[in-house]
């Protein structure tokens, strides 16, 4: 038995200790909003935060993240700043398909709680680890900087 | 139910011979008509309101992030003069009522679905909303023409008014009209609006369900081992060490592959890792990109299928002044976010799958054979698509589950890695096409003709048929169809069959002609020392929508203009799926050779609007998956495999590479155009004219060949 926590939440699986977190968090956990892209940690579709890092977790064993904070999309929300990045990805209408915001969303969360008032420059750097192919890059650049004004009330150059 | 027709709410009662307690039930329309609570109003297929005000709108197309669930619901709820904010939208299951008028059976594709919906679905809002009406004024004792409508509530001369909700069971006893009046387009008042999406909610807090997050209890998960090329077996099979893997449950040979069934996508990947396969290629051993290229340049060579003829361009052999070229595109991989995949369940007599599918009709029926019951005894649910590009039109996976659960005797959910995604895939053409043309005494195109060597996309598709001509309409569209002015014109094909597996991929044929043709143009341009733009421009008189787009894009691209040291501008034109769209790229070419996109100005004219806000993410969407393929999209074949596998070797746009895009709409009372397909055809030529404009190569292959670009150290 592995002990977890995940959205602030002690939860037992039993499985093998090297099977992918994001396995663990969609089957076994039946958290699906974590993605399933690439299993290669190329395409940013599984990111999740532990202990507030953003990790693929298509390339993290779960025997790794024991008696770390797990944090999914799902519980994101009730973090300030992702409720905040989650009120501008909606007034921003980012998603096309959807299927990458998830990472997305988790990778900006990290960015915005790393640096208040990202750059254009911060922001290529922490998002160009997640792809997608419906190509709304430029409203999830938008987005990041409505949500950097939110948190800051400063505008991010 | 399996009815040819839609059902209308009549037909449906005289068939049940049920009282009026329940309306037009669908399957996967979910359970409705509570006993207690009045039965919700469904005139027909589309929509039915309940007490509540609620309006909903049954969505059969697909959702693949071209903005059907949002559209489709606009066009109902126009016409019904609905309150959009108690429009809800659901998806709805498979069934003919469903089919897509221009495609005949149910499914999504092609850039359809606002122009195939565009008449029914606004007449199925006007039907609802005359029967809210006429029971109104039976209510109120006047004629239905003392009253009108708004934002879901009737209103009468004298000021009365009734909710919708309050008119449900009124309305239900009501003839549905055969022929409802639509509005003059000037009192839209949903249509042509930019309103938010109905599907954002649950993409942002990750409860929308995709195929790969459906749980059916009892499944299994399978992962295959897939055949490296269409029609290639194995040779020999060892399961030994896949079967030791703790935890697999079952390993499984099909026509397509060999799969390993487990509780966990994880174990059922470690056994599949673990199968030991020895394919044989047969024929397509020795195939290679360079072989295959070879194949496709004597089809150009030798193209003798006539797509199309105007004047006569024999003139142009061994002419002196003829500009003679070749251009070449690779296959390519759709690379949809969501790799593949299918649940299946095959029960006695019938069968259900879970699925991301652009084509419900067209898999009831392809089920219904292989598992030999009524294709109304095939249940397809379609979840939301992670991408769909055409990808998801395409049957394998969905029999794949079928076949594996069958055999399995239970649920299975058949689950792609991204490498069998990408490594036993469908393919966009890999295509030759060889150009001579010439110009008259003004410099204007006097000769033009293009002879295509490629694959046929219609002789593998299993609905379609080769026409006798034998030119397949998607390996010349975009360049049979040229917009030019050209006295002497012939395009011709000849098919090559390489062996990849090919498919419709986001913008078909035209994703590779329009390169192609726009590139060559811009040579011509060249040649007669002409402004691109001015050039096309005169070649396209008493041709408005081409030069309205043409005009707005390099208006506000501020074409001619100066632009800051090392940026130079290109532009292409395409005409597709009903749409127009002209676009300007504004490039720089780094030492190294890596071309920049900075900035893309587009213009599209696609008829009266539905939703601009999504007409606008749509072509900028295009054009980030043109720009992925202009840019890096290869997929080479040696010893009769694919090469690429995954993000690293297939790479796609990223943030850091993501230009500005503005796209401006032309004002339009045309019928509606296609949009999810059209912003894709020009991106790859606008950058590569403006990269000639910047560095005086002439790039006529994609993925654009940095190594041709390098600045050459001068000793």
């Amino acid at each position: 038995m592995i002990t977890l926590s995940v959205n602030g939440q002690s939860r037992q699986v039993d499985v093998d200790p090297d099977t992918p977190l994001l396995w663990v968090l969609r089957e076994d956990l039946k958290l699906t909003g974590t993605k399933f892209g690439c299993g290669m940690a190329l395409c940013g579709a599984c990111t999740v935060l532990v202990d507030g890092k953003a990790v693929r977790a298509c390339q993290t064993a779960v025997s790794a993240v024991e008696q770390r904070a797990v944090t999914t999309i799902e519980g994101v929300g009730t973090t300030r700043v992702g409720h905040v990045v989650q009120n501008a990805w909606s007034a921003l209408d980012v998603p096309q398909c959807g299927y990458c915001q998830s990472g997305q969303i988790m990778s900006a969360c990290e960015l915005l709680a790393r640096i208040a008032a990202p750059t254009d420059a911060d922001i290529d750097m922490a998002m160009s680890g997640n792809l997608c192919r419906c190509g709304t890059y430029n409203q999830i650049r938008a987005a990041i900087k409505e949500a950097a004004l939110a948190l800051t009330g400063e505008v991010p150059r | 139910m399996s009815s040819s027709a839609p059902l209308s709410r009549r037909d449906f009662l005289k068939v049940s011979g049920l009282a009026l307690t329940i309306g037009f039930v669908l399957p996967g329309a979910g359970s409705r008509a509570l006993a207690a609570a009045p039965a919700p109003f469904a005139p027909n297929a589309w929509l039915q309101i309940t007490a509540d005000d609620v309006v909903t709108v049954f969505c059969g197309s697909s959702e693949m992030g071209q903005g059907v669930l949002t559209a489709i619901p606009m066009l109902v709820a126009e016409e019904l003069d609905a309150d959009w904010a108690r429009v809800k939208v659901v998806q709805a299951g498979a069934h003919q009522a469903y089919a897509n008028p221009v495609m005949r059976t149910q499914a999504t594709g092609g850039s359809t679905t606002v122009r195939a919906y565009w008449e029914p679905l606004r007449r199925a809002g006007a039907a609802a909303r005359e029967m809210l009406i006429a029971a109104a004024a039976e209510g109120w004792d006047c004629t239905p023409a003392t009253c009108r409508t708004e934002a879901g509530v009737v209103i009468y001369a004298d000021g009365r008014r009734a909710r919708y909700g309050a008119l449900v069971a009124a309305a239900a006893l009501l003839p549905v009209p055969a022929a409802p009046a639509l509005k003059h387009s000037q009192d839209f008042r949903i249509l042509g609006k930019p309103l938010p999406r109905l599907d954002t909610a649950g993409k942002i807090d990750g409860s929308t369900r995709y195929g790969i997050d459906v749980t059916v209890p009892g499944m299994l998960v399978a992962v295959m081992a897939r055949a490296p090329m269409p029609g290639t077996k194995p040779l020999r099979v060892d399961e030994t060490r896949a079967r030791a893997v703790k935890g697999v449950v079952e390993v499984i040979a099909i026509p397509n592959g060999i799969a390993v069934l487990a509780r966990s996508y994880w174990v059922a990947k470690r056994g599949r890792d673990a199968l030991d396969i020895e394919w044989d290629l047969g024929t397509m051993s020795g195939l290679s990109s360079a072989a295959i290229s070879a194949t496709l340049d004597d089809g150009a060579r030798n193209a003798d299928a006539v797509a199309k003829v105007a004047g006569n361009v024999d003139a142009l052999a061994g002419q002196a002044g003829v500009l003679e070229q070749r251009y070449e595109v690779p296959y390519l991989a759709h690379a949809c976010m969501e790799p593949l995949n299918c649940t299946a369940w095959v029960r006695a007599g019938e069968v259900e799958i879970w699925a991301g599918t652009q084509s419900q009709g067209p898999i009831q029926q392809i089920l219904a054979k292989i598992a030999q019951v009524d294709p109304a005894r095939v249940k397809v649910n379609t979840l939301m698509l992670g991408g769909g590009f055409g990808r998801r039109f395409a049957p394998d996976f969905m029999i794949d589950a079928t076949l594996l659960s069958r055999a399995a005797g239970a649920p299975v959910k058949l689950i792609y890695t991204r490498e069998d995604d990408m490594r036993a895939g469908y393919y966009r053409p890999a295509a030759v096409v060889r150009f001579s043309g010439a110009l008259d005494a003004e410099g204007k195109i006097s000769h033009l003709k293009a002879d295509i060597g490629a694959p046929s996309i219609v002789a593998v598709t299993g609905f379609m048929k080769l026409p006798e001509s034998g030119v397949d309409m998607f390996a010349v569209e975009g360049i049979a169809d040229q917009p030019y002015d050209i006295p002497n014109f012939r395009t011709a094909y000849g098919r090559r069959e390489p062996g990849p597996q090919v498919w419709f991929w986001r913008s078909v044929g035209h994703s590779q002609n329009i390169f192609f043709l726009e590139s060559f143009i811009d040579e011509l341009a060249a040649q007669a020392g002409t402004d691109p733009y001015a050039f096309r421009r005169c070649m396209l008189q008493g041709k408005p929508r081409y030069l309205g787009v043409l005009d707005l894009a390099t208006a506000k691209a501020g074409w001619g203009q100066p632009l800051s040291a090392g940026r130079f501008r290109g532009i292409a034109l395409a005409h597709c799926f009903g749409s127009y769209v002209a676009e300007v790229a504004e490039v720089s070419v780094e030492p190294d050779g890596t071309p920049r996109v900075h900035r893309v100005v587009a213009a599209v004219d696609c008829g009266m609007t539905v939703n601009p806000a999504i007409i606008e993410r749509q072509i900028e969407s295009g054009i980030v998956f043109g720009l992925s393929a202009a840019l890096h999209g290869r997929l080479d074949i040696r010893d009769g495999r694919v090469q690429q596998s995954n993000f690293h070797d297939y790479p796609v746009l990223r943030m850091e590479e993501m230009p500005r895009v503005e796209v401006h709409i032309v004002p339009s009372a045309e019928n509606p155009g296609g949009i999810g397909e059209p912003g894709t055809p020009p991106i790859a030529p606008a950058v590569a004219n403006a990269i000639y404009a910047a560095t005086g190569k002439r790039l006529r292959a994609l993925p654009f060949d940095r190594a041709q670009l390098k600045l050459r150290a001068v000793s």
